[in-house]
């Protein structure tokens, strides 16, 4: 497998990694069966993602794509961190062989999930502003 | 964490050093002795020698004859010679179209089996039970008269179990059916016999045993018919055309039988290494050692660890200078987990967490020391930032049916 120094580097030393207890927002994607899970907490002050932790299940690329996703929304309006693509995620790690696209896809869509719940906990229906999170399509897993 | 304080490499399983003893063995067929051995003049006759010399090797260490030892390419290229070869020779002569094989064969042999499906035959995957092992009487359950063949490896490649080969061998000889193995990873781990355990045809690689890569071999029974590999010259009598790769054939003949002749003194001196690691590592909770524990290979030890995945665990094992590996390492480029841990019965949750460590001459008591050390911190490292170890730990999946 050949990962990018930066892969490695946020592999190694993940950034924002672990449980974060006063959360505003936390939100979950991916599945055991496929090998990752990806859980991503947000703390919310006004508009904007104050603090950002994960927990994440998975390879290297699914550790390093979920550091880097919160290095890139640390400090953020929300509304700037929903339009983290997982192309930008890539881009951010210098790359990601091909097999590994699906773990971006995973760190877009924790962000998403983790807004969402965030809405919903301040009684906001989430889907106007959050839209639907898509399946992940790029995973190529047999289930 | 620590930097890498030492280099151990524990994936013998995948490949291994060329021996210095075989590297000298080969060296004089590059420079001196570069003849074709099918040449007539001096030059080609004192590469014929050698040649002959070591298929006379590689068949006394199989119980076999020389003219039953067949040099090709790699343990892949046996074992499709063997399977396809044995396979269609027999549907052409005997109008048999039925292989038996495992679930959990090598995709050297699977995927072999596969063209052969698409060619019309039919193929049984025989189940492996949850000790990584098959049983003869579901094996001779599955043999009809339109079986042409029978493959099972003779010890697993990820999980190391040694599979019941001599009974196997009596099975299908009391049916008359063909039978092949693929004893790769078996060949110095394990005493060989193709006559006494009923062997018709067996593959084994060089560079599993410190021969190099790119050399390996397949015994055929005297009698069996079987299609040619490779049409062209006269060589390897005929079956498989080119000229012989004499060095590493040497080669070859000269890993295969230090291998052989220190079957006893490796199994000795791996073992209690095995053990230890498997006692250690049984300790980190939530973990299973993936297999029979009594009929496995001197130096495999194959275990899942809940709630953590495999890659991410072999890339930290590698920041601490230690080599292994997750499955097979021909599986790493698909997102599936192992199809030998699926075989045996676990769900992919548990597969993704596994680690094959593989012994071999090489290793010491201070590198299995050393992986003790390390991993059970790298385990909990990975666990820390874990959600699925959070859920295991909650209770909101349960894996442990499967420890």
């Amino acid at each position: 497998m050949a990962y990018s120094e930066k892969v490695m580097d946020h592999f190694a030393n993940p950034r924002n990694v672990g449980e974060m207890k006063d959360f505003s927002g936390v939100g979950e994607v991916g599945n055991p069966k496929c090998g990752d899970i990806m859980r991503m907490y947000i703390k919310v002050e006004g508009d904007v993602i104050t603090d950002v932790s994960f927990m994440t299940f998975g390879c290297g690329a699914a550790i390093a794509t979920s550091s880097m996703a919160t290095e890139l929304i640390k400090g953020k309006p929300i509304s700037e961190a929903l339009k983290l693509t997982n192309k930008a995620v890539m881009e951010a790690l210098d790359g990601l062989p091909p097999v590994k696209v699906h773990c971006s896809v995973l760190a877009e869509q924790a962000i998403k999930a983790a807004v969402s719940d965030y809405y919903k906990r301040i009684g906001v229906d989430p889907e106007p502003i959050v839209g639907a999170i898509p399946e992940c399509e790029e995973c190529g897993c047999s289930i | 964490m620590e930097n890498a304080r030492r280099s151990v490499y524990v994936d013998n399983a995948a490949t291994t050093a060329v021996s210095e003893e075989v590297l000298e063995a080969m060296l004089p067929f590059y420079k001196e002795v570069y003849g074709n051995p099918s040449s007539l003049y001096e030059l080609g006759q004192r590469a014929k020698a050698p040649l002959e010399e070591a298929r006379a090797t590689v068949a006394a260490c199989l119980g076999a004859r020389p003219n039953e030892i067949y040099f090709t390419s790699c343990g892949s290229e046996s074992d499709n010679w063997a399977i396809k070869g044995a396979a269609r020779a027999q549907r052409r002569k005997h109008g048999k179209d039925h292989v038996i094989t495992s679930a959990f064969e090598h995709h050297a042999v699977l995927h072999t089996c596969q063209a052969l499906e698409r060619e019309g035959f039919t193929v049984t995957y025989l189940p492996v039970h949850e000790d990584g092992l098959v049983r003869v009487e579901e094996l001779e359950a599955a043999i009809t008269e339109k079986t042409a063949l029978v493959t099972i490896m003779y010890a697993n490649n990820e999980i190391g179990t040694i599979q019941p080969i001599p009974e196997i061998g009596a099975v299908c000889q009391k049916h008359g059916v063909l039978f092949h193995t693929d004893a790769v990873q078996a060949v110095g781990s394990v005493p060989i016999d193709v006559k006494a355990q009923n062997i018709d045809m067996l593959s084994l690689s060089g560079h599993k045993i410190h021969a190099p890569k790119g050399v390996g071999a397949l015994y055929i029974r005297a009698g069996v018919f079987i299609d040619n590999f490779m049409d062209g010259g006269a060589q390897e009598r005929g079956r498989r055309a080119g000229t012989e790769n004499v060095a590493q054939i040497v080669g070859l003949a000269t890993a295969v039988r230090r291998a052989v002749d220190t079957v006893d003194e490796r199994v000795a001196r791996l073992t209690p290494m095995r053990e230890k690691l498997i006692d250690g590592l049984l300790k980190i909770e939530r973990s299973r050692l993936n297999g029979s524990r009594e009929r496995r290979l001197p130096g495999n030890v194959s275990f899942c660890f809940q709630g953590v995945e495999g890659e991410s665990l072999l890339l930290l094992l590698d920041m601490h200078g230690i080599s292994a590996s997750s499955g097979s390492a021909c599986t790493s480029g698909s997102l599936d987990p192992s199809h030998v841990l699926l075989a045996i019965g676990l769900p992919h949750e548990v597969a993704h967490g596994s680690l094959r460590i593989s012994l071999g001459d090489y290793n010491t008591m201070e590198d299995v020391d050393y992986i003790l050390e390390v991993l059970p911190q790298i385990i909990e490292r990975l666990r820390k930032m874990s959600p699925l170890w959070d859920a295991i730990q909650t209770g909101k999946v349960n894996y442990d049916p499967y420890m």
